[in-house]
């Protein structure tokens, strides 16, 4: 714990010095990301936390059906395919049993086009996940669709492999 | 405390050279029609931290305008009076350079300037100015912008600033960066993890807008350059980007998908006051004011693919004004009014294209260029372009003629926001 202490001290300091160039009029306040959160308190090793049986959190099973949370695209398409259909109903089934828990819908393109345009479009793929849930039941409040565009790509290379992985529209639970 | 500052000091020194922007230049086909300028030594020049007259130089010869001649020797504007003109004119300048710096008791530059002319006699223009150490550059840029506006009728761009983003997807980080118009004096103004897009300034040149996506959602931020203080802007439900200012700097346009497609609305440079100003199912993005503030250009996909569009800043029906190739995105309007700039992708390749808006004349202007910015005269458009594996920047002269290369030794540039004009 110790040691994380002092590497987030260093990170941080390090930090500060390089948003700290050229002293110019601009910025003598340079924006720094925020800290890293505190470190988790010492757990006693003699503690024993209760445990009931068959109440795993779903969405933590990474055999689960829930663990799939992407939905792919056709190129220049904004329709949910059939391989999409079975992430939309299992994650719509899981919100309309849970309705205290919440998903944003980040859609994404390939990076061909403009940065902006591409932002619309990622949208528009959001959306359609958005409307295919909100049409089996999760309601307004659970959801939100945006877009991240071409701006953070799963897979970097350019060609048809990793366009299609990056035509995907995800869904993140808050 | 002396310590800190020198190691900050020599830290930034470091971080200055190795982001320093190389320029390369290429000018094609302006042979002569360059207005011919000798330009020579300032007297006590090396007393600066910047050789005066090599900044002037470099401005000029960049600016594609000029046939620099130098003229091989010390001369002070204090002798203006007994230069030989005459002999100037022979050897081909219209005009010369001369000037002056002097260190003050109180450690400021009095850096003084005249600009003689050659073909009449006398003198054109002078400048004198007392700035800090680290204002020589500057100083000496709007001596090159004095020069530039006195031969030319055109207000210089050498003492603006342009903002641009850095991108490092693989080590996870993300630089807004605020730089001299040549690439000089890189300094940072926003660092984060997560990509930021779509940098514009404000009119007056005290902030920026961005979109940041370090929420996981894109979110328009203005920030204050010189306290580094930041507000939201728009955090509607949905994508919020695409901020764009009216001249006044009273509002900026966005583009919202709160309705569940992508509107183009105006929020209060505050923050409040979100009015709709388009409406159909079809995306409506990119909002750009006309340097008058009444009209505000946009793309829509509303015809089936990327067109830009017009309408009144009030919002209302808009009028086509792109027809040519199926994919046309990212309008950009000179500050004068005249020319429209734009991205066309034709035959798989993108491109920028610059229309006189009188007589609806286009004309291609570089190849492999996205996210264009006009410079605050009107006369330049830098964009972002891919070349071995990078995005760097670049920047083309309105009539095609000029071409600059801006490049740095790692790293991809890209999103550049040219800055206005400023005392």
């Amino acid at each position: 714990m110790r040691n994380f202490k002092s590497v987030a001290f260093i990170v941080s300091t390090a930090a500060l010095l390089a948003a700290c160039s050229s002293p110019t009029k601009l910025n003598e306040t340079p924006v720094v990301e925020k800290s890293p959160e505190p470190a988790a308190p010492v757990a006693d090793t003699r503690d024993i936390r209760p445990v009931e049986t068959g109440s795993v959190d779903p969405l933590n099973d990474p055999q689960g059906v829930l663990a799939n949370r992407s939905v792919y695209f056709d190129y220049d398409s904004f329709v949910v395919r059939a391989d999409g259909q079975p992430v939309v109903q299992n994650h719509s089934g899981f919100l309309t049993k849970n309705t205290s828990r919440k998903v944003l819908i980040q859609g994404n393109t390939d990076e061909r086009g403009g940065t902006e345009y591409n932002l619309a479009l990622g949208q528009k793929r959001a959306e359609a996940v958005r409307r295919s849930m909100a049409s089996l039941g999760v309601s307004e409040g659970q959801i939100e669709a945006v877009s991240l565009g071409e701006e953070k790509p799963k897979a970097t290379g350019s060609n048809e492999e990793s366009w299609a992985e990056n035509r995907r529209a995800d869904i993140v639970y808050q | 405390m002396k310590k800190l500052h020198f190691l900050l000091f020599s830290v930034s020194l470091a971080m200055g050279s190795a982001a320093n922007a190389q320029l390369q230049i290429e000018i094609a086909g302006v042979g002569s029609n360059q207005i011919p300028v000798a330009i020579a030594a300032f007297a006590d020049e090396s007393v600066a931290p910047d050789k005066v007259s090599a900044v002037i130089r470099a401005d000029l010869e960049r600016s594609g305008v000029f046939k620099v001649i130098d003229a091989g020797q010390v001369i002070s504007d204090r002798d203006a009076g007994s230069i030989n003109l005459a002999a100037f004119k022979a050897s081909g300048a219209d005009a010369l350079v001369v000037g002056s710096v002097a260190k003050q008791p109180d450690g400021r530059f009095a850096i003084r300037y005249k600009l003689m002319d050659t073909v009449k006699g006398g003198e054109i223009s002078q400048m004198g100015g007392e700035v800090q150490p680290r204002y020589t550059r500057l100083q000496a840029h709007r001596i090159a912008d004095d020069v530039y506006e006195k031969l030319t009728g055109v207000r210089g761009i050498f003492s603006t600033r342009i903002a641009y983003v850095k991108a490092d997807a693989g080590a996870k980080r993300y630089v807004l960066a605020v730089s001299d118009a040549d690439g000089e004096n890189e300094v940072i103004a926003t660092q984060g993890k997560e990509p930021i897009i779509s940098p514009s300034w404000s009119p007056d040149g005290s902030k920026v807008a961005y979109v940041s996506m370090e929420d996981r959602k894109p979110v328009v931020y203005l920030q204050d350059l010189m306290t580094g203080r930041r507000n939201v802007i728009s955090n509607q439900k949905g994508n919020n980007s695409a901020p764009s200012w009216s001249p006044d700097g009273s509002t900026l346009a966005v583009a919202l998908s709160k309705d569940g497609n992508t509107e183009i609305y105006s929020v209060n440079s505050g923050g409040t006051g979100h009015r709709r100003l388009t409406n159909n199912a079809a995306i409506d993005t990119e909002p750009q004011f006309s340097a008058d503030g009444k009209t505000i250009y946009f793309t829509s996909d509303r015809s089936g693919g990327p067109q830009i569009y017009k309408m009144s800043a009030a919002g209302g029906n808009a009028t086509r004004v792109t027809f040519n190739g199926s994919y046309n995105i990212s309008p950009r309007v000179s500050s004068d009014g005249k020319t429209l700039a734009w991205i066309s992708q034709r035959g798989g390749a993108f491109s920028l294209y610059a229309m006189d808006l009188a007589s609806g004349q286009e004309l291609r202007l570089a190849d492999g260029a996205t996210e264009p910015s006009f410079s605050p005269n009107g006369k330049y458009i830098m964009y972002a372009t891919k070349g071995g594996g990078r995005t760097s920047l670049a920047v083309v002269s309105v009539d095609g003629r000029v071409k600059q290369r801006l490049t740095t030794k790692a790293g991809n540039i890209r999103e550049p926001s040219w800055g206005p004009f400023m005392k």
